[in-house]
């Protein structure tokens, strides 16, 4: 560990800090339905999508047509996709002249766009044509990201407003975050990435002769505009199979630190924009502070095993830091951090190749996506998860006191409390189940690519990975497999909307009660003691479940590793 | 129930329609027109041509350099190596054999170059995309007194060469001591030829 990298970590953190708010202000706006300074110019294109759709914005939904309408435009985007991959062949922009993709690959590469997760199961530059990735893809991008930040509002808006029965129009809510926070953003993003070397054209390749007279096929692309999206809205599907690892969608260690800020830039920003509508800014801001401690510790761990390093390749004649899928530009620091950050927040875009961390190392972005992706988490998916955990919080305090148990102003009763621990059972109870299926079938074992407790790692990851919609992967598993590809299809589509579906339950009974006054016998939930309880629960409910596994897999390594064993 | 799935089904097929053309054919034609404006070069993967116009690479992309008068540069995932249609890790694990026994066998290379000492962990891992552009300055110098023996050139001037083509991290903290290859073999390239009187 140096002081270097220590020093950002620091900047990085006071980055997060410094933008939560602006970002959180922007959500709230749109949030309300206010005017904001892009109005003049976006608003017509907004009164145009309702006229054409036959929708009324003003007219707002129960938690039941908000979920059924959430979930119809998601299919709709789902077999939009599934067409495109399967007939590209037949499509324009496709330079390089792919085949349509097989139908588990098609399957699994629809769902994992459609729930925000971008598990790549693909190889980018070689079975992608550029109208699949410009169309059949980045629309996900946008689509799953603002369905997540309005699934996000619906909950909010079931804490904040009193005795109703409507929680806002999911069709108002995402174009409205679509027009003025992701386009915007993204946009200007884009440009910067650009500036910096990241390619935008339909060239789709250009063949270099390099210095010692081989033949390079560079692979070009529109890649700036999806790389915005990709890091803005958490999705984390790249063009390149290297991800942000490949020089082209992360050139240098300062737009390294571009994107890994940009990962947590929502997810932060609705910390406080929670706040701000239950009337305390301090509500948010405990929330925030227990993503944030549960963050530094995690970097902490993973910075300081992948700079200790691997005894057995200590013992080769390498000292040092294990630099295996890393890239020098980026380093141990900055490829430790980018790992922690973007299993925190559900992104699964990386920069270096989380297989080849060392045990420990491997073991916190794993640990991360486990405790279901709350730490900034995905933009909205990050937020309700986080509010989950909080309502169990504040049902084990008021165990603890005798009373039942409030959370800014409402009650919270049996029936919230038991969607609760249902969104979040499904979690571990889909994970554990589909790691064991793989792990006793040939074509589970099939796939691996590394043998020992690594191998077990391996799967392990995958079915995490994609239940929690991250994406991320210990890559070296062959998933392009009609056995994997089908069952993470079906992982991926239970960690969403099998959280969802819950949520908006609780969102709606929550709506529909009053707000009661804050009394001398409330838990406050603002200051260090909530915060400690709250990481209290999260690790409890949410990690404990995973332990026995973790000691199968990265603890077990870690014990073979420091021996020197081999597999 | 009812209802409120006949009354969504128009939206989203609408819906899914203008998201398709605002976001995948507005949102991204215009970066592509800014593109082709104001970053033509870094648009288009920041080509470097020769004198006579042929392009030998890009700045941003690392490729294979393996003999020995050039500086080598860090094992590859991708393909055969630098592969740039096929960006890889190698996604081996800490415990694998397989990766403790490639990384011994560069050892042996390198001690029978005349490397001695401990070896800069980037010239024998493999990194996460197979085209990294860079070595540690330190996994270039350690390459010296091979190249200088190739090339005929004195290792002093090595030294500097890779020295003046160093780049340190921005403000101190942001990023690592690195050297592009590409760009310090073109540069050797230029000194070879100047020193040995082409």
């Amino acid at each position: 560990m140096t002081i270097q990298g220590w020093l950002l970590i620091a900047v990085f953190t006071g980055l997060v800090i410094a933008i939560t708010k602006p970002f959180g202000l922007g959500l709230y706006a749109v949030m309300e339905g206010r005017r904001t300074w892009l109005h003049p110019v976006l608003g017509p294109v907004e009164r145009a999508f309702y006229a054409l759709s036959g929708i009324d914005p003003d007219k707002e939904q129960s938690w039941i047509r908000f979920g059924i309408h959430m979930l119809l435009f998601n299919v709709a985007g789902l077999f939009l996709t599934y067409a495109i991959l399967r007939l590209q062949y037949y499509l324009p922009l496709n330079p390089l002249g792919f085949a349509g993709l097989a139908p588990h690959l098609a399957w699994n590469t629809a769902v994992s766009f459609t729930t925000n997760t971008n598990w790549q199961s693909y190889s980018g530059e070689s079975t992608m044509s550029q109208f699949s990735q410009m169309v059949g893809l980045t629309i996900h991008n946008f689509i799953s990201a603002a369905t997540g930040i309005a699934l996000a509002f619906a909950f909010i808006r079931g804490f904040a407003r009193r005795e109703t029965a409507v929680l806002g129009n999911f069709w108002a809510d995402v174009t409205r975050v679509t027009l003025y926070l992701l386009l915007p953003v993204c946009l200007v993003y884009a440009v910067i990435l650009l500036a910096a070397g990241v390619p935008q054209t339909f060239n789709g390749s250009v063949v270099a002769t390099t210095l010692e007279g081989a033949k390079q096929t560079l692979v070009l692309g529109p890649v700036a505009s999806q790389e915005a999206i990709k890091m803005v809205g958490t999705n984390g599907g790249g063009i390149y199979n290297g991800n942000s690892a490949h020089p082209y969608e992360n050139p240098s260690a300062l737009i390294n630190l571009l994107q890994m800020v940009s990962i947590f830039s929502f997810g932060a920003g609705l910390t406080w924009a929670f706040g701000k509508a239950v009337g305390n800014t301090k509500q948010g801001w405990a929330i925030f502070s227990a993503m944030l401690a549960l963050f530094l510790v995690g970097t902490a761990v993973a910075y300081s095993a992948e700079s200790a390093g691997n005894p057995i390749h200590h013992a080769l004649g390498v000292p040092g830091g294990n630099m295996e899928g890393k890239e020098v530009r980026f380093g141990i620091a900055a490829s430790s951090l980018f790992a922690v950050v973007t299993t925190d927040a559900s992104c699964g875009a990386v920069n270096a190749m989380h297989d080849s961390f060392t045990a420990i190392g491997g073991m916190i972005p794993l640990f991360n996506i486990q405790l279901g992706e709350i730490i900034f988490g995905g933009v909205g998916s990050g937020l309700y998860g986080m509010l989950l955990f909080v309502i169990l919080g504040v049902f084990v305090a008021g165990l603890m006191v005798g009373r039942t148990p409030e959370y800014v102003g409402k009650k919270i009763d049996g029936r919230e409390v038991k969607l609760a621990v249902l969104a979040i059972a499904v979690l571990p109870l889909i994970i554990l189940g589909f790691t064991g299926l793989a792990a006793i079938s040939k074509d589970g074992l099939a796939g691996l690519a590394n043998q020992g407790p690594h191998g077990f790692s391996e799967m392990l990851y995958a079915f995490t990975s994609a239940v929690g919609n991250n994406g991320s992967a210990f890559a070296g598993l062959t998933a392009s497999t009609p056995f994997y590809d089908g069952l993470l299809g079906v992982a991926m589509w239970l960690g969403r909307f099998f959280v969802i579906v819950p949520m908006l339950a609780i969102a709606g009974s929550l709506g529909a009660k009053r707000i009661v006054p804050e009394s001398a016998g409330s838990f406050p939930t603002t200051g260090p003691l909530w915060v400690a309880l709250l990481i209290g629960v999260i690790l409890i409910l949410g990690g404990l479940t995973f332990l026995p596994s973790l000691a199968l897999g990265p603890i077990a390594e870690h014990i073979a590793m420091i021996h020197g064993q081999q597999f | 129930m009812g209802s409120n799935f006949i009354s969504g089904l128009r939206p989203a097929l609408v819906m899914t329609l203008l998201f398709g053309i605002l976001t995948c054919g507005a949102y991204p034609l215009a970066v592509m027109g800014i593109g082709k404006l104001a970053f033509a070069r870094q648009a288009e993967g920041s080509l470097i041509t020769d004198t006579k116009g042929v392009v030998i690479g890009s700045s941003l992309i690392g490729q294979s350099f393996t003999s020995d008068g050039y500086f080598n540069s860090r094992p590859s995932a991708a393909g055969k190596g630098y592969d740039g249609t096929a960006s890889s890790g190698s996604n081996l694990g800490p415990t694998s054999k397989a990766l403790a026994d490639r990384i011994a066998g560069d050892i042996k290379t390198r001690r029978a170059q005349g490397v001695t000492g401990p070896i800069p962990a980037d010239l024998v891992t493999a990194s996460g995309s197979g085209l990294d552009p860079d070595l540690s300055p330190a996994a270039a110098l350690v390459q010296v007194p091979r190249i200088a023996r190739a090339r005929h050139v004195p290792e002093d001037s090595l030294r500097t060469l890779v020295e003046q083509h160093s780049q340190h991290p921005l403000l101190g903290f942001i990023g690592e001591d690195r050297v592009n290859v590409l760009e310090l073999n073109r540069q050797l390239d230029i000194l070879a030829g100047t020193l040995n009187g082409h």
